[in-house]
């Protein structure tokens, strides 16, 4: 029984791999099951999103997991295997329970802080919980996840980063521009932060939305949910004469739009003001574009400078946030190791120890002036009882079983042992 | 009593002028009432003044340079007082109302002494062409402040520091716009002014054009606000290029103005 991680993200892996093996729409579903059935696998969570691709498990033996998983994700994607081995990453127990902590509380997140991956990570176990391929194990992994992820929230200001890095591309338009809604709007790209200012931007009121994206899927994907137009990527450039606002975020490696491009673009639509957000790290749009006149360039560092220059206050927070997550690796190891046998059978024996100690001196107080031998033999009848009772579930408990948790924790709620307080 | 309004009008402006500037710094409600209020009232009263010359001296009284800076002040403070009505601009009247009171300033320093009409200026054409040009060049002023204000904007977003007055000054968009409608509003202005100077010029020298400092100058104004108004419409120079081409129209109005004065030379005495 231990956590099981293996996944990968924008750190690891560019645009192209990601989408490879990403689980969208009703393949998500499918994979789900899939995953699940895997002999090694015992509870199963998939996490998809556009920066990450990761998949959460209850295994037996996590060397024997990671092979099936892999093989299982070639297949599935229809990739080559060799390419997963470099790509991914994998933990288990303690750095597996770390990392998804971490991935709730969105310090793992490309823009630390942004707060839709706590949504995401919501939904991904809400499927797990409708399709039922979630036990206790991973149930008590996401319900801890999510209480840590709400801690770090109100107890650091890490998510007031990312709300204000929108926040603040917003207020920066209006001072470009008179009149958003007159204004049309490109997403270029996608990801957790460039759709969170999207969003922003599109609930300040733009005239017109344009998606485009690497893969004209996504795009009409995410045109359609931003209820915009698709663009294919070919055009974006084109599409830019009529565009305002930009928010880039492609994860390509190098730059898309570069100076002399740019300078077209501004010819033909007569030096209107453009202003253009790039997310993307590294940069997708040529830094120097800056320098032309009428277009406003801003990456994230820009907007970061924006928000907040004081880098020592953000490291601080990110610290904070860090220590929030060891303090609750600690309480959820404490609730793990209670879920291990050893323990419960003892607390099963003492529990029954100190019922038939109860009872015998209860009835050695009523009855009074029996002899020695008489005591003896009801304390060898009493001790008789309670070990031919507590036998099969000590017994049960010793067996090397698969669900061994549930077990544990049957036991423990139907003899009332007190483990480890863990309110949630 | 002329002298008195005027010093009361200059007074009000110099007012208007303190707060608005501390307005830089710090702006409540308070201060922009005060600020508002004695630029209204100052107004007034200097409209006061200008019909009470007017009465004494029996002639429109744009006829000599103290006259004139005051009427051009008049215009542009009218101007500010529309814009402001329609647009609401912040932090306008910080920018516009010291080069009120400068104007102003340089009007009380000038010599008010009220001379007989020389022949040339007893012409209807004095009225409209004067006005004419003070209002085309009153908006010039006005495009010249705006244009600062671009310039002042565009710079925090430019340098991506966004302190000072960036939370304060209107977008870019707005002050270019603004700029704009400025100039194509002062430019068939400026234009009439100079048909009708040109006319009026006929009928008192016998000839159109004399090549006067005046008139020249005021055809390099001419040339360059047609500059800005053809660049912008043909090769898209907005934002920028815009607001220093509009300063820089505005400077030549000045040196016109007041350089031309100072060298006493040309046809174009009384002003």
């Amino acid at each position: 029984m231990k956590i099981f991680v293996v996944g990968l993200n924008h750190k690891v892996a560019d645009v192209e791999v990601r989408e490879k093996l990403a689980f969208n729409g009703p393949k998500l579903e499918e994979g789900l099951m899939r995953f699940r059935e895997l002999p090694e696998i015992q509870e199963a969570i998939i996490l998809s999103t556009c920066n990450r691709v990761e998949l959460y498990a209850n295994v037996n033996d996590a060397a024997k997991a990671s092979e099936s998983v892999k093989t299982f994700l070639a297949e599935f994607h229809n990739i080559n295997r060799t390419s997963l081995d470099t790509a991914l990453y994998i933990y288990d127990d303690i750095s597996a329970v770390r990392h998804v902590f971490r991935v709730a509380s969105s310090l793992d997140s490309m823009v630390v802080g942004e707060p839709q991956i706590l949504g995401q990570l919501k939904d991904a176990f809400d499927l797990a919980l409708s399709k039922k391929t979630t036990g206790i194990l991973l149930n008590r992994l996401m319900k801890k996840a999510i209480s840590v992820a709400k801690r770090v929230r109100t107890e650091t200001r890490i998510a007031e980063n990312a709300v204000s890095i929108s926040f603040a591309a917003v207020e920066l338009a209006k001072k470009i521009f008179t009149d958003l809604s007159t204004r049309v709007f490109m997403l270029l790209g996608a990801g957790e932060m460039a759709e969170l200012a999207a969003k922003h931007l599109i609930s300040n009121g733009v005239k017109e939305v344009l998606v485009s994206n690497r893969t004209f899927e996504r795009a009409c994907e995410l045109a359609e949910e931003f209820h915009g137009r698709p663009v294919r990527f070919e055009d974006f450039i084109q599409e830019m004469v009529r565009t305002d606002i930009i928010i880039c975020s492609t994860g390509a490696p190098h730059y898309i739009l570069t100076k002399t491009q740019m300078h077209k673009v501004m010819k033909e639509r007569k030096q209107r003001q453009v202003f253009i957000i790039d997310i993307s790290v590294p940069r997708n749009i040529d830094p120097e574009i800056n320098d032309l006149d009428n277009v406003y360039l801003y990456n994230v560092d820009d907007l970061q400078g924006v928000v907040d220059s004081n880098m020592f206050e953000r490291q601080k927070e990110a610290q904070k946030a860090e220590n929030i997550i060891a303090e609750e690796i600690e309480t959820f190891l404490k609730w793990l190791a209670s879920l291990d046998s050893v323990p419960t059978i003892i607390a099963l024996r003492e529990k029954a120890e100190e019922v038939r100690k109860e009872e015998l001196d209860k009835l050695f107080h009523k009855i009074q002036g029996i002899g020695e031998k008489e005591k003896e033999a009801i304390e060898y009848m009493a001790t008789a009882i309670m070990n031919k009772l507590i036998h099969p579930p000590t017994a049960a408990l010793k067996e090397d079983s698969e669900n061994k948790d549930i077990l544990v924790a049957t036991i423990k709620r139907l003899y009332g042992i007190e483990g480890e307080k863990n309110g949630d | 009593m002329g002298v008195i309004l005027f010093e009361l009008a200059l007074t009000l402006y110099f007012a208007a002028t303190i707060v608005s500037v501390t307005e830089l710094f710090k702006e409540s409600k308070i201060t922009s009432k005060i600020t508002i209020s004695s630029a209204v009232i100052g107004f007034t009263i200097h409209t006061a003044s200008i019909i009470y010359r007017y009465v004494t001296a029996g002639h429109i009284p744009i006829t000599n340079p103290h006259e004139a800076t005051s009427f051009f002040t008049w215009c542009i403070v009218l101007i500010f007082f529309i814009l402001q009505s329609k647009y609401k601009i912040s932090l306008l009247s910080s920018f516009i109302m010291p080069i009120v009171f400068i104007l102003m300033l340089s009007s009380s320093m000038l010599s008010r002494e009220i001379k007989p009409l020389s022949p040339v200026l007893q012409s209807y054409w004095l009225g409209i062409h004067t006005v004419f040009a003070f209002l085309g060049n009153a908006a010039f002023a006005m495009a010249f402040c705006i244009g600062f204000m671009y310039l002042v904007q565009e710079h925090y977003v430019k340098s991506k520091r966004l302190g000072g007055l960036f939370e304060r000054l209107p977008s870019l968009q707005t002050l270019d716009e603004m700029n704009y409608r400025l100039i194509t509003f002062g430019f068939p202005l400026l234009t009439l002014a100079i048909i009708t100077g040109a006319l009026w010029a006929e009928s008192a020298w016998g000839r159109f054009w004399n090549w006067d400092p005046r008139e020249t100058w005021s055809l390099i104004t001419w040339f360059i606000y047609a500059i800005i108004l053809h660049a912008r419409l043909v090769a898209g120079w907005r934002g920028k290029r815009a607001a220093l081409l509009s300063m820089i129209g505005f400077l030549t109005i000045i040196i016109a103005f007041f350089g031309i004065k100072l060298l006493r030379k040309g046809l174009h005495v009384f002003l």
